[in-house]
């Protein structure tokens, strides 16, 4: 969708719809409409708990050719999105990456750095950085 | 053709059945250890499948397990989405490509690596993993169908004295151990529910 703009997307999902949406307006604050920004919160009920057919949509939604990284709180967000990935297929699937760091400030963190014009690697070094190795 | 149609939409009808019987039970288990919706989502993911029970039947057996996954994978949420999804899907692939020298046991065994490896984990870490490798080992050895239920209900009980090393459960460090795991234990009742399908089952 949002394949032609030049920054890398931004994925944010939790188990919570309140949290991921909290995130992601925090990301917005931050960088206005300057990065693809989708989430997605919660299981396909609305309740707490993940869903790999919302990841699919949301990365699509936020889609860019450059990347998009996608920041998980607890689990099943990351086994759900790794499973959402494999799902996109090669070569797309390469072009997308599961930040190991804190959601909130990982998303704030890599949205600052894509707004820039970083590539994915290096958004996804900077957020990383938050995390103790 | 016929024969797989009766054979899949049975395996459909009982796998439901048994997580529709237990979901609350599996729940229950999941409040003490995790986050309680284990039995939920189980239903979940098989209420789905049972829905496309008529298109899934239609399909030769290989394709028919990984639709299932798929399934699965896009219903059951959680963890263990991912990871039934993943069993379901490598045994389908493996199966589809494999159709003419057909070692079941050495399917599931790879199905079963697959899904250790999406979980990151292993045996003994107090996952479904403690089910399917113990049955695993039983079809190897060309074990009784009942034998097989009998090892999957053994096993599950058995991750109660583990402690749990992945997912939300491996949080509470000791205090998991004393609690039987619900992936486990969700993983016995299909296993013996099928065993005990497939120990009735006369193809046409």
């Amino acid at each position: 969708m949002n394949g032609k703009i030049a920054n890398v997307g931004i994925v944010i999902v939790s188990h919570s719809p309140l949290v991921a949406k909290g995130t992601a307006d925090m990301v917005r604050q931050m960088v206005g409409d300057g990065v693809p920004l989708s989430w997605c919160g919660g299981n396909a009920e609305g309740g707490l708990g993940t869903n790999t057919a919302g990841i699919l949509e949301a990365i699509e939604a936020a889609w860019s050719d450059h990347g998009v990284a996608v920041f998980v709180d607890l689990g099943g967000a990351e086994t759900n999105s790794e499973m959402a990935i494999e799902m996109l297929g090669q070569p797309r699937s390469g072009l997308v990456a599961i930040c190991n760091a804190p959601i909130v400030e990982g998303a704030v963190i890599a949205a600052a750095e894509a707004s820039g014009g970083a590539s994915l690697a290096k958004v996804v070094a900077t957020a990383e950085e938050l995390s103790p190795s | 053709m016929q024969t797989d149609r009766t054979l899949i939409l049975g395996l459909i009808e009982t796998c439901r059945e048994v997580i529709a019987a237990h979901a609350d039970h599996l729940c229950e288990l999941d409040r003490a250890i995790g986050d309680g919706d284990h039995g939920t989502n189980m239903r979940r993911g098989c209420d789905a499948v049972y829905v496309d029970r008529d298109r899934l039947s239609g399909m030769p057996l290989a394709q028919a397990l990984e639709k299932i996954g798929l399934t699965l994978v896009m219903n059951i949420g959680g963890a263990s989405g991912p990871l039934y999804g993943t069993l379901l899907i490598e045994m389908g692939r493996k199966l589809g490509s494999n159709a003419h020298k057909t070692n079941f046991a050495a399917i599931v065994g790879e199905a079963i690596d697959a899904v250790a490896r999406r979980g990151r984990s292993q045996e003994g870490d107090k996952t479904l993993l403690d089910v399917l490798y113990p049955v695993h080992t039983e079809m190897v050895r060309q074990s009784a169908l009942v034998r097989i239920a009998d090892t999957a209900k053994e096993s599950a009980q058995l991750t109660a004295g583990m402690r749990a090393m992945r997912g939300r459960a491996s949080f509470l460090g000791d205090r998991s151990i004393g609690h039987v795991d619900p992936g486990a234990s969700s993983c016995a009742l299909l296993a013996t529910a099928i065993c005990h399908y497939l120990k009735e089952y006369r193809p046409a």
